[in-house]
């Protein structure tokens, strides 16, 4: 008979194979010389890649997102890093509420969360428009961004500020001087966090978006609903490859940045 | 001194205040917004009758139709999260258990799918359970059956890819709980005469719920308020709710049918998480984002 254990790492390794077959599947596809974009196998080719990067409306659709991605991470890293600063270094009334609205929007089905946005905005008269999109992505993203940001500010001691403050610093300098280095790389996590969420989001983006606007993902959508074409493979490998790369690259800039700044300070 | 007093005691309202304001200014009052909405009445030339009327929700809560696919969609969520407590709680268990040197790795793993997007991981099923897909290839090339089976398109598919999106949500949820509970415990089970499989019940397990009820709601809350996952992986009847509300709101542009319709979803789901906040505390979710 096998022991607990041993049936507990075959489970683990199914696991693994069920969460990685299907991606692993798209990128085996992409490189499909199969002008279906399907079984069997028919060699090996670079053809849906050069269909992807001729395609203006993916290429659009690319730059949309990014653009969206970027402005998202800013402005809710931003909000959100000042926020979770409140949260962890001061006490005050109502801090309870306040920590369950700032993490509100993820509870909140976000269906209903893209309705009440929507309507809202129609009400003031305002369009659908590139705005919109933004504002709603950044408070969808926001609460990550505070929950991410809050739970590694937690773990930096209170007695550099107060140390920083006690040889003169004013709460700006140390904040700017000692707080802040120190927590970039929670903040930089925040800001990737809210960029791929905002990058992935299609949800509120249905809801959102003026008519003509595509994102990557409501793109893939729109060509899903013709059929699944090696495109859309394509497309899924450079994602996949794009969302690994990301965070390793993040975290070699964070690596080298913070090189930098010993060997600057010896 | 008593300035800067009152000035330490303005400095979290101000740091707090942009976060505050951007989620009042933008779901708060949005959200009353579409209370008064579902109370407004479409007419047939298409313009929206301000006023108080009841008919939206006398429509979504006494029609069938709504509540059958209301019931379809709290089904396929519960399907889904308990599909996710089990396959989830085991590479958890694993990960936090093996004395591997590739732990951090192996969690890194489990998390990866997190970062790939939720569209692609979606439609990739089509690739593998259509007609052309993998599976069918595969059962062909080996002879077990001549033509492809289609495997897509029914309420299987449509838990079946909400598992695949939702999982890595319960397992870290779960690792989170399982990692922070002292080894010490389940070995003086063991010494006190427990086999291991009892030292589990009644010590791993307990402590390790938490973690299991916070992935769990999450699941849940996810699975419910769906509504890509049945268009692409569910056939003609397979819609959910969310797909009833954006049929409403988009497609027929009847915006106070389509609010109605949103605040029973959320009035449901809301329920569970102030259900569970009460017993267990919105700080659980916190935790796996450390």
């Amino acid at each position: 008979m096998m022991s607990g254990w041993s049936v507990i790492r075959i489970a683990t390794i199914l696991v693994y194979l069920f969460l990685f077959a299907p991606v692993a599947v798209v990128i085996l596809l992409a490189f499909n010389a199969n002008q279906f974009g399907s079984f069997p196998i028919e060699g090996f080719s670079f053809r849906w890649f050069e269909a992807l990067w001729n395609n203006d409306a993916i290429v659009r659709a690319f730059k949309t997102s990014l653009l969206l991605g970027v402005l998202t991470a800013a402005i809710s890293t931003t909000l959100g890093t000042l926020a979770a600063l409140a949260m962890v270094r001061y006490d005050f009334p109502g801090k309870r509420t306040i920590s369950t609205l700032l993490v509100a929007p993820i509870l909140i089905p976000e269906v209903v969360l893209a309705v009440a946005l929507l309507l809202f905005l129609q009400f003031l008269s305002m369009p659908k428009s590139f705005g919109l999109l933004l504002m709603g992505h950044v408070v969808f993203t926001l609460p990550f961004v505070v929950l991410v940001v809050q739970a590694r500010l937690v773990s930096i001691r209170r007695d550099v500020e107060e140390a920083a403050m006690s040889l003169g610093a004013t709460p700006v300098q140390t904040f700017f001087e000692v707080t802040l280095p120190l927590m970039l790389p929670a903040v930089m996590a925040g800001m990737l966090f809210a960029f791929t969420i905002s990058f992935d989001d299609i949800t509120g983006t249905l809801f959102w978006k003026p008519g003509g606007v595509e994102t990557v993902p409501t793109q893939i959508f729109a060509m899903l609903r013709n059929s699944i074409s090696p495109e859309i493979n394509a497309l899924g490998a450079v994602m996949v490859m794009f969302t690994i790369a990301l965070p390793i690259v993040a975290a070699s800039i964070a690596r080298v940045m913070a090189m930098r700044k010993t060997s600057a300070s010896k | 001194m008593a300035a800067d007093v009152a000035g330490a005691r303005r400095t979290p309202w101000v740091l707090l205040s942009p976060s505050l304001a951007t989620i009042s200014l933008l779901l708060i009052v949005p959200m009353l917004f579409i209370v008064v909405y579902s109370f407004w009445l479409r007419t047939a030339t298409g313009a929206d009758q301000v006023g108080f009327y009841l008919d939206n929700w006398i429509e979504v809560l006494g029609d069938r139709f709504y509540r059958d696919i209301l019931f379809q969609t709290l089904l396929i969520a519960f399907y889904t999260t308990v599909i996710c407590a089990f396959v989830g709680y085991i590479p958890a268990y694993f990960v936090a258990n093996t004395r591997m040197k590739s732990k951090a790795f192996l969690l890194l793993l489990l998390v990866l799918p997190f970062w790939i997007s939720y569209i692609i991981r979606t439609m990739s099923w089509i690739n593998i359970l259509g007609t052309s897909g993998a599976l069918n290839t595969l059962l062909i090339s080996i002879g077990i059956i001549d033509d492809p089976v289609q495997m897509l398109y029914n309420q299987q598919t449509v838990v079946l890819g909400l598992v695949h999106y939702l999982l890595p949500f319960m397992i870290l949820n779960v690792y989170v709980s399982l990692d922070g509970i002292d080894k010490n415990l389940t070995e003086a089970a063991q010494s006190l005469g427990c086999t291991g499989f009892q030292a589990f019940r009644e010590v791993t397990l307990p402590l390790s719920m938490p973690g299991l009820a916070a992935g769990s709601l999450l699941c849940f809350v996810l699975a419910a308020g769906t509504y890509i996952t049945p268009i692409v992986l569910g056939g003609p009847r397979d819609a959910m709710f969310a797909n009833l509300v954006f049929e409403a709101i988009v497609t027929q542009l009847n915006w106070p049918l389509g609010s109605a319709l949103s605040l029973v979803l959320l009035a449901l789901l809301g329920a569970l998480v102030i259900i569970y906040t009460r017993y267990l505390g919105i700080d659980q979710i916190a935790k796996s984002f450390k």
